[in-house]
Parts: structure tokens; sequence; C-alpha cells
């Protein structure tokens, strides 16, 4: 590489590097900002300057809760979902991209509704969720009341929650962006090492335990990353879908209008805080697997 | 459209494919197929203030449309058609913007940064902030734009201006500004990544024959990255289209929008006035999607 000819600079390459320059910095400078102002004095505002900080003041605010908000509630619902929605994710998009990648008859149906999930407006995904979980409850309510004992129907709360309509609410929004990963993953994915596998006698289920999962779990840890951060920061398909309780963003939504002080910073702060630990997380951990990948190679 | 990756020929013993694609479809039919549907239904149905009655009526679209047949006394349109008025306008402007930026950052990444690594750092870059909260994203413009933010600071210190400019925050340039900020990304993902798959001779060959470098811009790099254009397009257009968040939070309630009006509705549980006016936000997107792909068929692209 080192012997290359350098050739002169294209035209238009400082106006444009200039441009990236100020592009980076805005993308960056505003929730710099609010990291910095996070560490606010307990006199301190929303805006510069910093006032007697820096401190801890009002991140120990945010630890007694903010007003009626639990957000340690939030903050660990939310958790979870992204969890499970992580792990579904990686299970549903690679089972179903295994799926596509045999004659699937029918496959371009679903790879059309699949599509049209990603670009359909998430108020209309959220609303015809809330919609269809509500009619199951006027469903349920009147069978109880038909069939049952008047306390079961006085007792029945709702169908809509957390692990039921939030859940696939969030699905429907990581499902797509997983299944187009695995099919980018499966497209550079030489298929003769699978095949000589069959050849040496191995089942499918050995071909792909042994020598696809194995090739492709890097990747698959990626869509899994994918699918926690984007549960994570999930408003709009959560919002019409959720019923009692909130998730994280939906409450640091409703707190943008009436918290006024720097603990919404601290929050803010926090909650990419956890973001970027899941990513460095996932980092490692794919880092991990190909490190074995490699050593593997070698050994075999 | 279907990806193009090699079929492998069932083996004895494998699961059936449609087993391996059931837990995926499932979730597909029963959280978008479904409501999708319901949605549609509902739109028809009556209500009162406790319950929706099933039916067959026009009446919620008769709601929604009344008195836009012409404009009011003041010269305005009915409500319904302002509020579609204004969000495809934000729409367009959103769009326009992040378009002309979004390829020019792209064409950066894939014509300008010659070394592979640093195409990928400098693409890395752009995508972190992608992981924070976009609604930390928009408060986190309230220190800078605020009424004694650090822009009026600054500008009332260099006496430029001598009282705050209210117009920065919760405003619709602040909308604006967000939609920029968070979503130009959409944008210079699928333009660049097609960008990338241009054969870099025909650039050569373009030049060689005597193309200026706006002619091969032109004439070569933009109808080859059509296709992602298309796609980044795509994205911008419906999320503006339905937003809610982002006008809600940045536009400090006083910017309507379709998707706040039906987020209104539904909490006043006028389900099927929201569905109905769902049903017509749905239409407006797939004409916007149908007017592009006219333009470019993303079919031949793929």
């Amino acid at each position: 590489m080192g012997a290359r000819v350098r050739e002169p600079r294209g035209p238009g390459f400082w106006p444009l590097a200039m441009l990236f320059a100020l592009f980076v910095l805005f993308l960056y400078g505003p929730v710099l900002t609010i990291f910095v102002l996070s560490f606010q004095g307990p006199d301190g505002g929303l805006t510069f300057p910093l006032n007697g900080g820096p401190s801890l003041h009002w991140y120990r605010q945010l630890a007694e809760g903010l007003g009626v908000v639990d957000i340690g509630a939030a903050f660990r619902r939310s958790l979870a979902l992204g969890t499970v929605v992580m792990g579904l994710t990686m299970a549903l998009s690679l089972l179903a991209a295994l799926a596509f990648r045999k004659r699937l008859r029918g496959g371009g149906a679903l790879f059309h509704v699949t599509v049209a999930s990603l670009i359909m407006p998430s108020i209309v995904v959220s609303l015809g969720i809330g919609l269809q979980f509500r009619l199951i409850d006027t469903g349920i309510k009147d069978l109880l009341a038909a069939w049952a004992p008047p306390e079961w129907a006085d007792g029945y709360g709702s169908a809509l929650g957390l692990w039921t309509s939030a859940l696939g609410a969030h699905l429907t929004w990581t499902l797509p962006f997983g299944l187009l990963i695995m099919f980018a993953v499966f497209n550079r994915f030489n298929p003769l090492y699978e095949e000589a596998a069959r050849d040496l006698g191995a089942t499918p289920w050995q071909a792909f335990r042994h020598v696809v999962l194995p090739l492709i779990a890097p990747s698959l840890v990626g869509v899994g990353m994918f699918g926690f951060t984007l549960s994570w920061d999930e408003i709009a398909r959560t919002s019409q879908a959720i019923g009692d309780v909130n998730t994280l963003p939906l409450e640091l939504q409703g707190l943008t209008t009436t918290v006024t002080t720097p603990a919404i910073y601290a929050l803010g702060t926090l909650t990419t805080a956890v973001s970027f630990l899941v990513m460095a997380l996932t980092m490692l951990v794919a880092a991990g697997l190909r490190r074995r990948q490699r050593a593997g190679r070698v050994i075999g | 459209m279907t990806p193009g990756f090699p079929r492998l020929p069932r083996a004895r013993g494998a699961l059936h494919p449609w087993l391996q694609a059931l837990p995926f479809t499932a979730v597909f039919a029963m959280f978008f197929l479904v409501p999708l549907g319901l949605v549609v239904m509902v739109g028809f149905w009556d209500f009162n203030e406790y319950a929706l009655i099933p039916a067959f009526t026009w009446r919620n679209y008769g709601k929604l449309l009344e008195g836009c047949s012409r404009l009011n006394e003041y010269g305005d349109p009915c409500v319904t058609v302002s509020t579609y008025l204004s969000t495809l306008r934000f729409a367009l402007a959103a769009w326009a913007i992040t378009l002309v930026l979004g390829f020019a950052l792209a064409y950066f990444l894939a014509f300008h940064v010659r070394s592979a690594a640093m195409q990928t750092l400098l693409f890395v870059v752009c995508t972190v902030p992608f992981w924070t909260s976009n609604v930390i994203r928009m408060v986190s413009w309230i220190p800078l734009l605020g009424r004694n933010g650090l822009v009026n600071q600054t500008l009332i210190a260099t006496h430029l201006i001598d009282r705050p400019l209210d117009w920065l925050l919760y405003s619709p340039f602040s909308v604006l500004l967000a939609y920029v900020h968070l979503y130009t990304m959409f944008m210079i993902v699928p333009v660049f990544n097609s960008m990338m798959r241009i054969d870099r001779a025909l650039l050569e060959a373009a030049r060689d024959a005597g193309a200026s470098a706006w002619q091969s811009l032109w004439h070569v790099v933009v109808p080859l990255s059509r296709s992602g254009i298309l796609i980044g397009s795509i994205f911008i257009l419906t999320i503006v289209m339905g937003d809610f968040v982002t006008v809600g939070v940045m536009g400090g309630g006083q910017i309507a929008s379709v998707g706040k009006m039906i987020q209104v509705q539904t909490s006043y549980m006028q389900f099927p006035l929201a569905a109905a006016n769902a049903v017509v936000l749905l239409l407006t997107v797939l004409l916007i999607i149908r007017g592009l792909t006219r333009v470019v068929d993303i079919r031949k692209e793929l």
C-alpha cells in the first residue's frame, strides 16, 4: 500500500471535508453539552454557566426520584424488555433467514410484509395494536360476564401490557432490521463450508451447529445489539400499545415537559451510558467469537 | 425482490423452511397485518363515549373532512387539511435538507476518503450518536437554543441582537433542526451503500471522455446512487409524515402534526376517528412512495 502513487485531492475535497467536520460537531456538540451540564451544581439551571459544579447533585436528585414518576421501575422495565427483544430478534431473524436460504414458497410476500412494517408510520402500527388489544379485552370481558362468576369479570384488567402488546410492537420494528442484516450476512456466506460438512456426513443440525453458527455468530451478536438499542429507544410504536405502565423513553418524553432541572440531563447521561455499555459488551463478545473462529481455523 | 443468495437444496432430515419462518411470520401476522386490518375496519365503526359500535358508516371520514370543502371565513382550510399540509411541508423541508446534506456527506465518504479503514472509522463516528435516545438528543438542544442558551448568550454578547431570539427553540425551526439532526443518518447509510457499489472505472471513463467533475457527478454518480436516494427518501418522508414525538418535544405544544392528531384522538378514546385518520395518513404515505418509485423503479435496482 505504501508505494501507491498519491493523486492530488479531487476538487471539492476541502469544502466537503469541512462540511463533514461541521456535521460531526452538529451530531456530537449538543449531546456533549448535556453530559457536561448534568454535573451542574445545586443552583445551576438548564443552561450554561456551570454553577458551583461539577457536582453529582442532580444524580442524587435522580436517585431520590423525580416527582411521581418511578424512574427506577421504568428503567428496569425497559432493560428487561430490551433484553427479551434482543433474544427474540436474534432467534427469529436467524430462523427466518435460514428459511429464506431454502426454497420458501411465498417468501416474496413475507419479505414485502417485513419491509412494509419497516416503512409504515409507527403511529399507525401502534394504534392498530392498541385497538386490537382493546377489542380482545372487550371480547374477554363479554365472555367472562356471560360464563364466569361475576368477580372474575370485575377482576379482569387488560390484555395490553409490557409482555404482550408492547413486546409485539417492538418486534415489528426490530425484526425487519434483523432480517435485512441476516440477508446481508448470508449474501456473503460461502455455502461450500456447509456442503462440505454435509458431504462428510453431518446432519443438517450438525452442519448448522458446528459450521454455520460459529461462522455467523459475530454478526448474530450484532443483530442482538441492534435489537436491544432499537427497543431501548422505542417510543412511537410503544405509545398506544402499552397500557398503564411506561417504558423509560416514554417516561423520558413525559419528563421533558415537567422537569425543568438538570436532573433530566443526568437521566439522559445515564441512559446513554447504558446504550454504550451494551455496545461495548456486544463488541467484546463479537471480538471473542471471532478470535475463537481464527483459533479454530489454525488448529483445524 | 427476494434476496439473491445461493439457494441450498433441501437436505434430508432438514426442517421445512416454513417451519423455520413460522415464528417470524406469526409475529407479523399478529402484530402487523391483523392490527392494520383492524385499523381499516374500525375506521368504519361507530362509537359513543363508552364503547366502539360495530357498524359500517362513513361518519368518521365525514367528521374528519368536516368543513373541508371550502375555506373558512378567515380564508384558512379546515383543521384536517391544514394539519396535513403543515406535516407535508415539514416532510418536504426535512427531505430536501437531508437529501442534499446526506448526499454530500455520503459522497465525501465514498469518493474522497481513500482508505477503507478511514472510511469505516468516519462511518462509525457518524453512527455512534444513533445509540443515544432520540428524546435526549432533542433535549440536548435546550442549553444551546433556549432563551438563555449559548446561541442567544453569544449573539447578545456580540451585540448582534439586544433581546433573546424566541424562534430558536419550541418553534418550527427547532422541529426541522431536530429532524435533520436525528434522521440525516437514514439518508447517508443507503446512499453511501449504493455509492460504494459504483464501479470506479466508470468515473475514470467519464473523466477520460472529458467530463468535468460536475458532469460526472450529475451524469454518473447521481443516476447510479438513485436506489440509495430512493430508500433514504422513503425513510425520511414516512418518518416525518407519521411523527408526533419530535413535534411534541421540539414544538413546545404549538405545532400540529398528523401523528399528534391521531394521538390526541386516541387519548379521547375516539378510536374510529383515529383509525379513519390513520387510513388517510397511510394513503398519503403510499401516494408519496408511489410517486417516488415511479421516478425510480426499485425492483430493477436491487
